[in-house]
């Protein structure tokens, strides 16, 4: 029995194979958009947790020399000799390959500690071998295979473009002969020792951090990323729950019939159950290839933000995980009971002796709606009382949702009213059938309009966030980096030939001194500048004392960034705490992009404060035109590396470039969810087309060629479209505000200005009605080629 | 005894208030026989059919089929006593729109595990369905989808057929055919034959007659 009831369920698909193609689609999509970003997001977590596991980062102290100082050989063997066990660790760029290389002592580093001599690592032999070798991830090592560098080892569990090696291989390799970064502190050290505050009173011990603080720091742009994947989510499931509901209802005469010819409740119930999961199954699959691809495309875009944002090395290329396939597939059978809930229990509910309505699923009651605009109602009184009062990443979060979820549910009763209003004033009588049944298809229609709503609302609101952002990051930009040029020297004494030499061909040298030091309790930086016109006129303050310059200057105030301003919550004149005693907050500015507090000090108190600080890095003021040939002559003439001197477009390059790439990927995002509620509306129009054709019938019987109809259908999504895009806008408008003034605020702790900028809404409003009219073209086009037959058996007596 | 029916009441709520459509009626049914339920609109002869097939519950009184106590029965037992002893004819056909009128016709009985395709092909050659089996319903006329729906129901060889208005849609002479094949069928296999009708003309050819009006039963 259970074979026939399955074959005859299995029927419906075989008859309307376009409903099976769309609820796949929908639950594919669905699936597809959300695992990809979870893809990435995996991705990018297992790559810090390789980074944080490097060396044994997240469980050994360190040993580092104070303000980034580099600590000699000789105190490392002074510290052997006292009985502590370190090991010497060197870390830097190898330039000519951009490869990470962490030099190490093999013979006194922890076991375990780097992958060597144990599992898939090299042996000690190899490593101390002459020629040496560089241990390094396999995705590396295809990347370097033609790179003049030792032999490579392909391991597991390295970071991108990071090599380990002999640390005087390292050494070598990096042109710093003898140098040690820090050290790394053996915890089995014995015990009774003299304490290594007093044998190095000039290093600092620096306690594991659990993750490299990179997941803390990079956890805001995840959550932003997923929750773009949430919102695809929630669209696909969209598509998923308004083709089953059609589904079932088409099917309720067939489940009625099944159940009075002797099929049990329960088991025709388990029976529906059953053919969705295998449902789910099939489109869970399909959406974790597309999902795969969407993040393998995605990932490069995402890993560069990263890099530049962060820091953080992520690997461009993508790694199938057991773990999150199966968490796709989970999710999509969650997703599908989840829009076919209401459906099944209908189904199990169902009275055998019920009568059929295939249209009953196209009017939804009036009385459903209402409910569901009181709902949405009161989540958009909830969404204002937390943009009232709410604070912290859940009140922002919790914010867009209700936003979103309630304008959602608000829509068609606000289009049916709009509707309705429309086709009030005078008009023939098609016309007024036109503006009547309009009114009647919405609740039909309502969830593909609301899917496009969310759809247009993100579009608007993060368009509207990106493009503010990018005026005011270029605005910024230009403030910032004022110098033309920035030199970086090597030493002290290389500092002092250099400056002699160029300060005469220059219009000023600014130094750039800074330290890391605790702010107010929190980890920051500490920066010195000199009293110059440059910070006088260009530094991007948001608020000051008035005669805020003369006072940093004198040593009387500091100013601190946005992040350190919110965190600590200072005001201008409150006391922020720094190494040497608190100052005043003379002035707070902006710092776009810095995940960390900042302060800045005038040159002479920060001297005198720091005077360990290095004096190695300066800008350089000169006329726009003439600043790239001073920068090859100063590079030529004093034989700096690459890097030494950075003109100032260079940067600006590099900062819009790490910008763009963080936007690159919202706005693929932004058209794939786009994609997905056109697809949502052309699954609804497509199963509800066949409904339409009772009420079409009449009309055509009444003398209204089949082409006209088709056009009035065509104009009805047009119309619909259009009023879903205006209240799209402001919809869109306030995403962006909660987005700018209330998500960023509390992810990354600045505050953007937000601009309007109406030629976005002009090319979305260009983008997505032709999107919603190619989704109705085909429904369109199907009825003026429908056969008159098909038309008359709409007037055959359904007994006769 | 095939079907024996004692004091049936059935009331459904109304807005006006109780509405009672069956007040205590009383039937029994012999293996072989035919009786036909005549009545005006209303007169709760459809609810009686849903009733005997278990379709639905009564408020008082007993209906035993071959014996077994119907209103005693859990539902899933209903439900395997409509597929393996009832043969159901509705008002509204109710066949599934996704399967040809061969499969319709097959359904009950492969359900009931009897299917039987050389029955199967004698039903439909005598419904003169022979050159419709590949179509869908929605391909065929209101006629053909009864015979179709009539077929299925004898497919699977029921103990009891339970038919309501099967020839409503049929011309004079259709329906005289039709009603012919299936008096044969159900005499040959043994079977009862409960048949709802407006047509005195057709009730006249059953082997009994009952008059249900407002609810009750008269002779």
């Amino acid at each position: 029995m259970i074979r026939v009831v399955l074959g005859t369920l299995i029927s419906h698909w075989r008859r309307r194979p376009l409903q099976l193609v769309f609820l796949l689609i929908g639950l594919s999509l669905a699936t597809a958009l959300w695992s990809g970003v979870q893809a990435i997001n995996a991705e990018a977590r297992a790559a810090y947790a390789d980074a944080a596991g490097l060396l044994g980062r997240d469980r050994f102290d360190r040993l580092v020399g104070r303000n980034d100082v580099p600590i000699d050989a000789a105190r490392f063997a002074e510290l052997r000799r006292a009985g502590w066990a370190v090991s010497p660790v060197l870390e830097g760029t190898h330039k000519p390959t951009g490869l990470s290389l962490v030099g190490i002592d093999p013979l006194t580093m922890s076991q375990g500690a780097a992958p060597i001599g144990a599992g898939a690592g090299p042996g000690m032999a190899e490593i101390l071998a002459p020629e040496g070798l560089l241990i390094v991830s396999a995705e590396t090592a295809d990347r370097l295979e033609d790179a003049d560098l030792p032999r490579l080892f392909a391991t597991e569990g390295l970071p991108p473009m990071t090599a380990i090696g002999d640390i005087g291989l390292v050494q070598r390799l990096l042109g710093r002969p003898g140098a040690i970064s820090h050290l790394v502190i053996d915890p089995n050290s014995p015990a009774g020792l003299v304490p290594l505050a007093m044998l190095a009173p000039d290093l600092d011990r620096v306690a594991p951090a659990a993750d490299g603080g990179l997941a803390r720091l990079t956890d805001s742009f995840h959550l932003n990323l997923t929750a773009f994947g949430a919102l695809a989510f929630v669209v696909g499931l969209f598509i998923a729950h308004s083709v089953i509901g059609l589904v079932f209802e088409q099917r309720r005469s067939t489940l009625r019939t099944l159940r009075a010819l002797g099929v049990p409740m329960t088991q025709m119930v388990i029976l529906l159950l059953a053919e969705l999961l295998v449902l789910a199954l099939v489109a869970g699959l399909a959406g974790v290839a597309l999902g795969y691809l969407v993040a393998a495309a995605l990932l490069p875009d995402v890993a560069g933000s990263l890099r530049g944002l962060y820091g953080a090395d992520v690997p461009g290329s993508l790694t199938l995980r057991a773990s999150w396939v199966l968490a796709a597939l989970a999710l999509t059978f969650v997703g599908t009971l989840a829009a076919a809930g209401l459906a099944l229990w209908q189904a199990a509910t169902m009275p055998v002796l019920a009568p059929a309505l295939p249209r009953a699923w196209a009017r939804a009651s009036g009385k459903r709606l209402a409910w569901q605009g009181a709902l949405g109602a009161v989540l958009l009184a909830l969404a204002a009382v937390i943009a009232l009062v709410g604070s912290g990443l859940p009140a922002a979060f919790a914010l867009l949702a209700a936003l979103l979820v309630g304008a959602a549910l608000v829509l068609p009763l606000l289009v049916g009213g709009l509707v309705q209003w429309l086709g009030r004033g005078p008009g023939g009588p098609v016309s007024q059938w036109f503006w009547a049944d309009t009114s009647q298809q919405v609740p039909g229609l309502s969830l593909a309009l609301m899917a496009l709503l969310l759809a247009l609302a993100s579009n608007v609101g993060v368009g509207t966030m990106v493009a503010s952002f990018r005026q005011t990051f270029t605005g910024w930009l230009d403030q910032r980096l004022a110098s033309e040029l920035y030199l970086t020297v090597r030493s002290e004494a290389e500092a002092d030939t250099i400056l002699a030499w160029v300060t005469p061909r220059v219009d000023a040298v600014l130094p750039i001194r800074s330290v890391s030091a605790p702010l107010n309790g929190l980890p920051g930086e500490v920066y010195g500048i000199a009293d110059h016109a440059t910070y006088r006129d260009n530094w991007p303050l948001l608020d000051a004392v008035p005669d805020v310059w003369d006072r940093v200057a004198q040593g009387e105030a500091a100013l601190v960034n946005e992040q350190l301003a919110r965190r600590a919550g200072l005001a201008l004149g409150d006391p922020v705490a720094l190494p040497g005693g608190n100052l005043p907050v003379g002035g707070i500015y902006s710092d776009y992009g810095n995940p960390q507090p900042q302060a800045l000090l005038g040159l002479r108190l920060f001297d005198s404060r720091f005077p360990d600080a290095t004096h190695l890095r300066y800008g350089l003021r000169i006329a726009p035109d003439k600043a790239a040939a001073l920068a090859q002559e100063i590079t030529a003439r004093h034989a700096l590396p690459d890097g030494g001197v950075i003109a100032q477009a260079d940067i600006k390059g590099y900062s819009l470039d790490v910008f763009e790439r963080t936007f690159a990927v919202t706005d693929a995002l932004n058209v794939l969810t786009l994609g997905v509620a056109a697809v949502a509306l052309f699954a609804s129009l497509m199963t509800l087309a066949e409904l339409r054709l009772p009420q079409l019938a009449p009309l055509w019987a009444l003398g209204l060629t089949r082409r006209r109809l088709a056009g009035i259908e065509f104009a009805r999504i047009i119309v619909l479209a259009t009023l879903v895009l205006m209240l799209a806008i402001p919809l869109g408008l306030a995403l962006a505000w909660a987005l700018v003034a209330r998500l960023n605020v509390a992810a990354f702790g600045w505050q953007l200005p937000m601009a309007l900028f109406p030629a976005d809404w002009l090319w979305l409003a260009l983008t997505a009605l032709p999107a919603a009219g190619l989704a109705a073209l085909w429904p369109a086009l199907r009825l003026a080629r429908m056969p008159p037959a098909a038309l008359l058996r709409m007037f055959a007596n359904e007994r006769g | 005894m095939l079907l024996t029916i004692r004091g049936l009441t059935k009331t459904y709520p109304t807005r006006e208030g109780p509405l009672a459509v069956l007040r205590g009626v009383d039937l029994d049914l012999d293996k072989g026989e035919s009786l036909a339920l005549v009545g005006e609109s209303g007169s709760g002869k459809s609810t009686l059919l849903h009733l005997a097939s278990g379709l639905d519950a009564a408020d008082a009184g007993t209906i035993s089929l071959q014996g077994a106590a119907i209103g005693e029965m859990s539902e899933s037992q209903r439900a395997a006593v409509r597929r393996d002893r009832i043969g159901l004819i509705f008002q509204q056909f109710n066949l599934i729109p996704s399967l040809s009128a061969g499969s319709n016709i097959a359904l009950q009985a492969r359900l009931a595990g009897r299917n039987n395709p050389d029955w199967n092909a004698h039903l439909a050659y005598a419904m003169g369905l022979d050159g419709l089996l590949d179509r869908y319903p929605e391909e065929l006329s209101g006629g053909q989808q009864q015979r179709v729906a009539i077929a299925r129901a004898l497919a699977a060889r029921p103990a009891l057929v339970l038919a309501d208005e099967p020839t409503g849609n049929l011309d004079e002479a259709n329906a005289d055919a039709v009603l012919t094949l299936m008096l044969d069928l159900v005499a040959t296999a043994g079977a009862g034959l409960l048949l709802v009708t407006h047509s005195q003309r057709q009730a006249a050819r059953l082997n009994r007659q009952m008059r249900l009006v407002m609810g009750q039963s008269q002779a």
